[in-house]
């Protein structure tokens, strides 16, 4: 018996102001009965259209140039559109990313299930709505009677995300996409999200491919990972092999930028980078403390802000009118030349303590001291205009939305030289703007471009050359690498590691991300609910955690095994190696 | 029936602002009001009773509450030119402006909607063209322009339409009056023929109206089936298998329509604005073609008592469209 | 400080293209409206229109046939020909004369209510959306108010009561148009107000006054501009409207909207030419206008085309 999913020579089109581009080149792809295949890739990699090209759901603009697509011998590219129709959702589903937008909004989950057993003619409409019941269940929502009149906007994100695999799975069908499943979503969640499609398939014998980005979540579920790169598939193996061996230059380039255990920062660049070693030099003053929170506290009012904070405390919400505590009594000391990382799920005040401690919003109640200085009761309407706004900066999680769409690069970082620097002069301006860019690594010939003429990387360059133009003291950096590749976010995290050495700043680092905040942070908080979880150095809380909720936090995240010659290599190798998968 | 009570509560400030913006356009802008209300031919002496008559002479806050008096016992003055009180002539002539003005909006509601739909099903088709050619021309179209043209065309070339002189041609009686409106009327009434004379006097004037207001609505219904037909949820309900017929009715449809019915506020604006234009051209006997006659002598008591009538209205039709909307999206019923 | 401290390795991501020369602001947006009007010939025709529009208002006077004030009995009523291109009116005035000089009339009354209300609308919106509170309550409250009305009506009631002149139909073409405009910028302040690039300028000792002015404005500004091409076409209309129910501008003056309704009359007895050149003049501007917006809106934003 052949593949399920037999591709050939693939190549999509998409019709371009500028012209036809090929996204996919091609590709050749199979999968087996019951395999799990993961498509790797950053983005632009093609790895979603080649998904959207085998179900035929491309969009306008995009069509199959070339190559056939047979699905258990049928070719897809031939069948009609009827055809086509019948077979999705009946043999071949698909789940998405941001399950949120993937309901339709103003329709109860329970009908939208319906809908699909009915149209396949699994049920009619007799039993569609016990069946529907039935497969709420076993994607484990509680009260499905009462969860199949609701509608998306009163779900989590998590809880949407299994009515879509519900609804994907509710026929049966041979073969699931997921496409960036769990993308947007917690690491505990992601993993609840990954386990359950894992067993639900497993169960049903049927073949997976999953497309992601993370190397991490390939390695933990998938029995081979194809990677793409620029629409071409550039290695195909089983996922032991490739996370042990891997063979294309590109595959080890992007094994090696994934943040694991073992990993160092420099060992996240591509070999042979003449990277200098980290060294710290002695920052004057280092070891005093340069920040001091104390009983941090920030309230909300319930009312008003209603919807946005229920969603986040998860539907059920008591209606009381005592205000929300996004941040209830946190404190902690950073040191001079010192990391702090500042770690958790989305909803746990990191982000409100970061906005408070930058003096962006104002805090209920608490004391932030920098050095000497109570800069917690100078309000943050003022603030802009004091005398301390140049000691703390900060590099946005955004590269693409913290750049002013109409300022050059160059006026970017010139904008806190002429406002808070006392630099005049054009000439003045411009050299210092190319002294900073030279620091960021930023080609100089890139200054007199506007942001979207810009890559990713080389924006949150433009960003992080404004947040250092006066030497801050303190920089906060809020998720500073989400937005990017694995392979530039290497190059970004190695970059800050040498402008902090070279400069003598002290970072706040927030994060999702523990893997990411070990290679940068000297010491680590993790937070939830607003209070501190557990703190101490970055390795014992990563190796040794206390509380139970960081175990459950770190057991969470997948990691690819540490290939070459990290150290724990064959012990990661076991850990992550699906062991009923092969 | 909560919903519609909270939303009762949030038309009182808007209804309070109309009261003080009509009661601005009375008395308080410059000119003189009693000269207004005394008419064009008035002598000195007769202006200074009226303005003794009208309390003129009190202070504002006085003022306001006498106004607010005269219009909650419905007191919006006299028309000169009949000497009838402004509230009864407005009610008798209210509903020939709602059977012209409901007429159009249904008219150009079957046209618009599927044609914005197949417009955004078909994008790129010449059906799309056709849509983008006709939107933009309705609203480039002046009113009281087409009216003419179709005037000039189905009466003087073709000979199809009736002159434009009202509701009913004068050989043919009206059918007793129960809702005003006379195609119903005549209808109930069961007299075929006025039905049929009816429908042949609203034809043009309803049709120039829809016309205009056909614009807006199959440009908001292309652009929202368009953005919807792209949005996530359609993809899922497509990779799911849904039927094409069921994606784009039951799944795209029903969301493209939020920003329809929000469009449909403004649609009203237009439409009873442009009702005023229309029913001059056609000599409609509505309360629009009153105020312009009553405009006209310089007789400002209607023209008043027409500006608040249409402001309560449109109030009213605005309440209808948030209530229908709420009826469709569930996220507007849980929290208001 | 002049070597790179770390030799990184470039980014692994390809950059966009860059522009064959660095063009900045002003320059590269004509370049990029030559670029749309060549590819969107409709387009291109709407700035053709517009510039014939803007030289009839100049140079309309100067250049008509007729004196458009002088009634010649002798040639009442007739048909369009040679002497008289549009035909003349029921006092045997020159119609393509009183078209043509109209044009400066009625663009003028568009230009001078949509600039006005662009100054106040657009500044009123950007203060509610960037300050929120009771600045964005008290505006918002004057904008539902005027909202409740139906528009037309509210010119109406406003010329009625302020007199017949044409100041006032700027005026109230203006009022009339004001929540349009504060609307639009206040939802754009409005998202805005929190974006990355302003919480960076709040970081960089940018004053609140500042950030509005410099980081704000100028990224709101096209957007601005396209409603104000999409309402210069609707500012027209509304004062053509006022004019042909006997508001605002007097006969004889010429001006569209009092010719179509001088010249109603007389379509019932065939006679067409004296309604239909001016409504034509009327359509075409208006039409001209609303292209004109299309076409900026997709040089601004391809992605909102509609």
């Amino acid at each position: 018996m052949g593949a399920l999913l037999d591709v050939k020579g693939l190549t999509v089109e998409f019709a371009t102001r500028r012209g036809t581009v090929q996204a996919v080149k091609r590709v050749d792809l199979e999968v087996a009965r019951g395999e799990t295949v993961g498509i790797v890739g950053e983005s632009g990699s093609g790895k979603s259209v080649t998904s959207y090209a085998v179900m035929r759901i491309l969009d306008r603009a995009g069509r199959i140039a070339d190559g056939s697509v047979a699905f258990s011998g049928l070719d897809l590219r031939a069948a009609d559109e009827r055809g086509m129709s019948d077979l999705r959702g009946r043999e071949i589903s698909m789940i998405f990313q941001n399950p949120r937008m993937a309901l339709n909004p103003i329709r109860k989950v329970g009908r939208q299930i319906e809908d699909v057993l009915r149209r396949h003619a699994i049920a009619g409409s007799m039993d569609a709505r016990a069946r529907t019941i039935a497969m709420l269940e076993q994607v484990r929502i509680a009260n499905p009677e009462e969860r199949y009149h609701a509608y998306p906007f009163e779900l989590s994100g998590g809880m949407c995300q299994r009515i879509v695999i519900a609804l994907a799975l509710a026929c049966r069908p041979q073969l699931l996409i997921a496409d960036e499943p769990t993308t947007g979503l917690d690491v505990t969640t992601q993993k609840a999200v990954m386990d359950l499609v894992t067993e639900l398939t497993r169960a049903r014998g049927m073949a997976t491919i999953l497309i992601t980005h993370d190397l991490g979540l390939a390695a933990t579920y998938c029995d081979r990972v194809v990677v793409m790169r620029q629409g071409e598939v550039v290695e195909t193996a089983p996922a032991a092999q490739v996370f042990a061996a891997p063979q294309d230059p590109y595959t080890r380039r992007l094994m090696r930028a994934t943040p694991r255990p073992g990993a160092t920062l420099r060992g996240l660049l591509p070999e042979g980078t003449p990277a200098p070693p980290a060294m710290r030099a002695p920052v004057a003053g280092a070891g005093a403390p340069l920040l001091r929170v104390e009983g941090l506290v920030k309230e909300y009012p319930r009312q008003g802000t209603s919807r946005t904070w229920r969603q986040i405390l998860g539907g059920g919400a008591p209606a009381d009118a005592a205000p929300f505590r996004a941040v209830d009594g946190l404190s902690f000391e950073i040191r001079r030349g010192e990391s702090l990382g500042l770690v958790g799920e989305s909803g746990c005040g990191k982000s409100t303590t970061s906005m408070m401690v930058m003096r962006l919003t104002d805090p209920t109640a608490g004391r932030i001291v920098l050095g000497e200085d109570d800069i917690g009761a100078i309000p943050a309407r003022r603030f802009a205009a004091s005398p301390h706004r140049r000691r703390i900066q900060m590099v946005f999680q955004d590269p693409t939305d913290s750049l002013n769409p109409r300022f050059t690069a160059l006026r970017a970082i010139a904008d806190p030289l002429m406002r808070m620097g006392g630099l005049k002069g054009r000439d003045a301006i411009r050299a210092r703007c190319e002294a900073l860019a030279e620091l960021v690594g930023l080609p100089l010939d890139l200054l007199d471009r506007f942001p979207h003429q810009l890559s990713g990387g080389q924006k949150a360059r433009v960003g992080i050359a404004r947040a250092i133009a006066l030497e801050p003291e303190l920089v906060i950096l809020d998720e500073p690498t989400a937005a990017l590749d694995v392979s530039v976010q290497a190059v970004v995290l190695n970059l800050l590691e040498d402008l902090k050495s070279k400069l003598g700043m002290s970072y706040l680092f927030v994060s999702h991300d523990l893997h990411v905040v070990r290679l940068l942070c000297d010491r680590v908080i993790v937070m939830r609910q607003g209070r501190i979880v557990e703190a101490g150095s970055a390795e014992a809380v990563l190796e040794a955690p206390q509380a139970a909720y960081t175990r459950e936090l770190i057991a969470a995240i997948p990691h690819p095994p540490a290939g070459g010659k990290a150290v724990r290599a064959s012990e990661s190798v076991a850990d992550a190696r699906d062991p009923s998968a092969g | 029936m909560r919903t519609l009570a909270r939303r009762l509560v949030t038309i009182v400030p808007t209804l309070f602002g109309v009261v003080i913006v009509t009661f601005l356009l009375t008395r308080v802008l410059p000119g003189d009001p009693a000269a207004y209300f005394a008419g064009p031919t008035a002598d000195q002496a007769s202006i200074e009773q009226i303005r003794t008559a009208l309390g003129l002479d009190r202070p504002l806050p006085v003022q306001f509450a006498a106004y607010v008096r005269d219009l909650a016992t419905g007191n919006l003055g006299n028309a000169l030119s009949t000497g009838q009180p402004v509230l009864s002539e407005l009610a008798t002539r209210l509903p020939a402006s709602a059977e012209l003005t409901l007429g159009a909006l249904i008219l150009s509601m079957a046209v618009a909607i599927p044609l914005g739909i197949l417009a955004a099903v078909r994008e790129g088709s010449l059906i799309d063209h056709a849509c983008r050619v006709v939107t933009t021309a309705g609203v480039s179209l002046p009113v009281f322009f087409t009216g003419l043209l179709f005037v000039y065309l189905f009466y003087y070339l073709l000979g199809w339409a009736p002159a434009p002189v009202g509701r009913l041609d004068v050989y043919l009686s009206e059918p007793p009056r129960i809702t005003g409106f006379l195609t119903l009327d005549s209808l109930l009434a069961g007299d075929l023929e006025v039905v049929r004379a009816a429908l042949a006097q609203l034809a043009l004037p309803a049709a120039t109206l829809a016309l205009f207001s056909l614009a807006p609505i199959a440009r908001m219904t292309r652009a929202s089936m368009l953005s919807v037909l792209s949005s996530e949820f359609v993809r899922t309900a497509r990779a799911a298998g849904l039927k094409p017929r069921t994606v784009v009715l039951t799944y795209a449809f029903r969301n493209a329509m939020l920003p329809v019915v929000t469009t449909l506020g403004m649609v009203f604006s237009f439409l009873l604005g442009a009702n005023v234009l229309v029913e001059k051209v056609f000599a409609w006997p509505g309360i629009g073609s009153f105020a312009v006659e009553a405009l006209i002598q310089s007789d400002y008591a209607p023209v008043q008592g027409f500006v608040l009538a249409m402001a309560l209205l449109y109030v009213a039709l605005n309440l209808a469209i948030d209530l229908i909307y709420g009826l469709i999206d569930p996220r507007v019923r849980l929290d208001a | 400080m002049s070597e790179i401290p770390t030799a990184l390795p470039s980014l692994a991501e390809p950059a966009p293209p860059a522009p064959a020369r660095p063009a900045t602001g002003f320059a590269a947006g004509l370049g990029h409206a030559r670029h749309v009007a060549a590819s969107n010939p409709i387009t291109g025709l709407a700035f053709a229109m517009f510039a014939a529009i803007v030289l009839a208002a100049l140079l309309g006077p100067v250049i008509t046939p007729y004196d458009p004030l002088a009634s010649d009995t002798a040639a009442a009523l007739q048909a369009p020909s040679r002497a008289h291109w549009f035909g003349t009116d029921q006092v045997g005035r020159d119609i393509f004369s009183r078209v043509l000089v109209a044009t400066r009339l009625d663009f003028i009354i568009a230009v001078s209510s949509v600039a006005l209300v662009f100054v106040l609308g657009g500044f009123a919106g950007i203060c509610a959306g960037f300050y929120g509170g009771w600045t964005d309550r008290i505006v918002s409250r004057i904008s539902d108010t005027i909202m409740a009305f139906p528009l037309f009506v509210l010119a109406m009631g406003i010329v009625a009561a302020l007199g017949n002149t044409v100041t006032n139909i700027v005026l109230a073409t203006a009022i009339v148009n004001f929540p349009l405009y504060q609307r639009i910028a206040r939802a754009e302040a409005n998202v805005r107000r929190e974006a990355g690039f302003v919480q960076a300028a709040r970081l960089t000792g940018n004053s609140e006054m500042r950030i509005l002015l410099a980081q704000i404005l100028p990224n709101i500004m096209p957007i601005m501009m396209v409603q104000m091409s999409l309402t210069m076409g609707y500012a027209i209309l509304n004062a053509a409207g006022l004019s042909f129910i006997g508001l605002g501008v007097k006969p004889p003056t010429p001006e569209w909207g009092i010719m179509v309704a001088e010249g109603a009359g007389f379509i019932i007895s065939g006679e067409w030419w004296i309604a239909l050149f001016p409504g034509l003049a009327l359509m075409l501007a208006v039409f001209c206008f609303n292209l004109l917006g299309d076409g900026l809106r997709d040089v601004i934003d391809p992605q909102r085309r509609t």
